[in-house]
């Protein structure tokens, strides 16, 4: 891509994430992320997909090094993050990048109070002055929508959606550069899905925040995100603008995805083809020929060297 | 007009909980008829009274639920009268039900097989050689491969959308005639659960189900619903075909549900209802929903809507309908919406 340097925030190079489990013959390794490239934009949102197990959550956690990875490296800003995890490492990480969980009501200590639990990151970073500290509190609540006096509650006193954004504000306190958002909305309610969103989409502008958009809901993905990476298996079939992706799939993969979304349009639905993928078909384990390859401006594609002719004639076809 | 001849009748149906802080009103005169070999869609918020009033119609209310009024009217029956030793010759036998969570649903200390041949034995009698048969022939038939292998498996050794085909397959073994199912796919992925839906469908058409079907996704909704039902604070604010719901959705409510799924061609601001459901401990006077509607009259505040009739399938309760109320238009983006649907139903029809 002819992208210059400084604009990217985050650079992921080659990263592997392997499990092991058991020794000697009954060991077993799950491949959980498995050669996966990509890089992001400073302000970008860029939207990972893809179903259940695909290993789109490990990729989160392994950036924000919950996880270490096997192999490969990640770069951000500048500083390799993927390297052994000393203090300073951590230091950097926690100041820079944040994390909202899938859960809201798991990710909420229930013993804390909001305001605890907003200003611990605050308390990490080594900042006493406990009148500054509310202050951020109430600011970082004010933002995503919560009154001050929801500082002195519990997290049970809050409904799903409130409680989210808790999460929200806990992640934004320390001015992070980038947030990790892990299905953020996936175990909420529609019409509280669109506050979260809404929410996101809010400080997105405000505060210039570059977000990775973790979710299995290709159109809220689309709706949200600059940049999409398709995940299937540990890699990343298909990647590009939001637009070119959603509306010119050309992985069978992303293809079948799109196929799924539900829409809110009862003759559509009805002459609607869902389109099955099966991974036999298109040599997925034939691990030495898969490379992404662009087939456009801003869009490019897992393919081998013989099914790389036929994209490139597809993507032709449609512009 | 067709003849509609219903199979279940709910009518004016009133369950309260006896709570520790007071009495919680989850459903509130609830009224709707399930016709024969349609698929009937129940829409709403969570704690919109959806599910209890599908657990009333199975009878498996929990214990501090109190039925104040109303009936459930099945085959000559009320089932809100039948003792439990009645009940059981019915649930599971000819109403069954699939619950949301397939994890939670089945037991995990158990063989999936032994959980799907219990019913078959209690209910038909069969012998356990029959009864493995049937059950087999059931998880080949909603698509479960090496259904023989995996007649011997626990729970954990199936991915979530086969662990639900297996609670389908628990609910579909006595051949039932209504089958209730209570979100079924919010807890899967969205490819598992366009397959999961298909096979719904499917089953439906082979076996004439009349399925009820209780989702918060509208998306789901367009893609399975016959009539739908939208409910509110223990209410149905409005009612219809699926063409009346989503071609000239009148409730504002229904407004709101609508608009608020990112739509694959816009960008624009989604809307979100603001504030949260009512407190059913006190249900407010008027309409439920006017504290969280723009569109709300005085009157909301004041006096409950009756149902206004729009069309022979259509109502819908809010004063908005009124003849002396001021003329309200759907939000824009709604509108527009509705009009790029339109347009690709024509462009659809002329191909």
């Amino acid at each position: 891509m002819n992208n210059n340097e400084h604009d990217i925030l985050l650079d992921v190079k080659d990263l592997h994430t392997h499990f092991t489990s058991g020794y000697g013959k009954n060991k077993v390794t799950v491949k959980a992320v498995n050669g996966v490239s990509f890089q992001v934009k400073k302000g970008e949102t860029f939207g990972l997909v893809g179903e259940s197990g695909c290993g789109k959550t490990t990729l989160g956690r392994t950036i924000i090094r919950l996880y270490n990875p096997t192999s490969g490296e990640v770069v951000f800003n500048g500083k390799t993050i993927s390297g052994k995890k000393d203090g300073e490492l951590q230091k950097f990480l926690t100041s820079n990048i944040a994390m909202v969980f899938q859960d809201p009501i798991a990710s909420l200590n229930p013993r804390m109070t909001v305001q605890e639990i907003i200003a611990e990151g605050l308390k990490i970073k080594g900042i006493k002055d406990e009148a500054a500290v509310q202050r951020m509190v109430e600011e970082s609540l004010y933002r995503v929508g919560l009154l001050p006096e929801h500082a002195t509650r519990y997290p049970h006193e809050f409904s799903g959606g409130q409680r989210q954004r808790i999460g929200i504000a806990r992640a934004l306190i320390v001015k992070p550069t980038m947030v990790i958002a892990d299905e953020p909305i996936s175990a909420l309610d529609v019409s509280i899905q669109a506050q979260v969103i809404n929410v996101l989409n809010d400080l997105k502008k405000e505060m210039g925040l570059t977000i990775l958009f973790i979710a299995h809901d290709l159109s809220v993905v689309k709706y949200f995100s600059d940049t999409i990476g398709v995940m299937y298996r540990g890699r990343i079939v298909e990647m590009g603008e939001a637009d070119k992706v959603y509306r010119n799939p050309l992985h069978p993969y992303t293809k079948s995805l799109i196929s799924s979304i539900p829409l809110p349009n009862p003759h559509g639905e009805k002459r609607r083809v869902r389109i099955s993928y099966d991974p036999s078909l298109y040599h997925y384990d034939a691990a030495e020929k898969l490379q992404m390859r662009p087939v456009e401006e801003g869009h490019s594609i897992l393919c081998t060297e013989s099914e790389y002719a036929g994209y490139l004639e597809q993507a032709k076809a449609f512009s | 007009m067709k003849e509609q001849n219903p199979i279940l009748q709910v009518k004016d149906l009133t369950v309260s909980f006896n709570a520790f802080a007071g009495k919680v009103q989850a459903v509130r005169g609830v009224n709707f008829d399930l016709n024969k070999g349609e698929t009937l869609c129940i829409v709403g918020e969570s704690g919109s009274g959806k599910s209890v009033t599908n657990k009333a119609i199975m009878g498996i209310l929990s214990k501090n639920a109190v039925i104040e009024r109303g009936e459930i009217l099945y085959d000559g029956m009320d089932l809100t009268k039948l003792t439990e030793k009645q009940f059981c010759q019915i649930r599971g036998k000819r109403i069954a039900m699939v619950f949301q969570d397939p994890l939670s649903a089945l037991n995990p200390i158990m063989k999936v097989g032994k959980q799907i041949t219990e019913t078959l034995r209690i209910h038909q009698n069969l012998s356990h050689e029959e009864a493995r048969k049937s059950a087999i022939e059931l998880m080949g038939a909603v698509g479960i491969p090496e259904p023989e292998k995996r007649f011997n498996q626990y729970p954990f050794q199936f991915s979530g959308g086969m662990r639900q085909r297996i609670v389908i397959v628990i609910a579909l073994a006595c051949n039932p005639e209504i089958l209730i199912c209570d979100e079924p796919t919010t807890a899967l992925d969205v490819t598992i659960q366009s397959k999961i839906l298909d096979l719904i469908k499917t089953l439906k058409k082979q076996r004439d189900l009349s399925v009820i079907f209780i989702t918060h996704n509208m998306g789901v909704v367009a893609n399975m619903a016959d009539r739908i039902c939208v409910m509110y604070a223990g209410k149905i604010v409005e009612f219809g075909t699926s063409d009346d719901i989503f071609y000239h959705p009148a409730h504002p409510y229904t407004w709101a549900l609508l608009s608020a799924m990112p739509d694959s061609e816009s960008r624009e601001r989604l809307f979100s209802i603001p504030g949260a459901p009512p407190n059913m401990l006190m249900p407010p006077k008027g309409d439920a929903f006017a504290p969280r509607n723009l569109y709300a009259l005085d009157i909301d505040f004041k006096e409950e809507p009756p149902f206004f009739r729009l069309s022979d399938t259509h109502y819908a309760a809010t004063w908005l309908l009124h003849p002396y109320a001021p003329k309200v238009e759907m939000p824009q983006e709604l509108r527009k919406r509705i009009e790029r649907m339109i347009e690709e139903d024509k462009k659809y029809e002329q191909q």
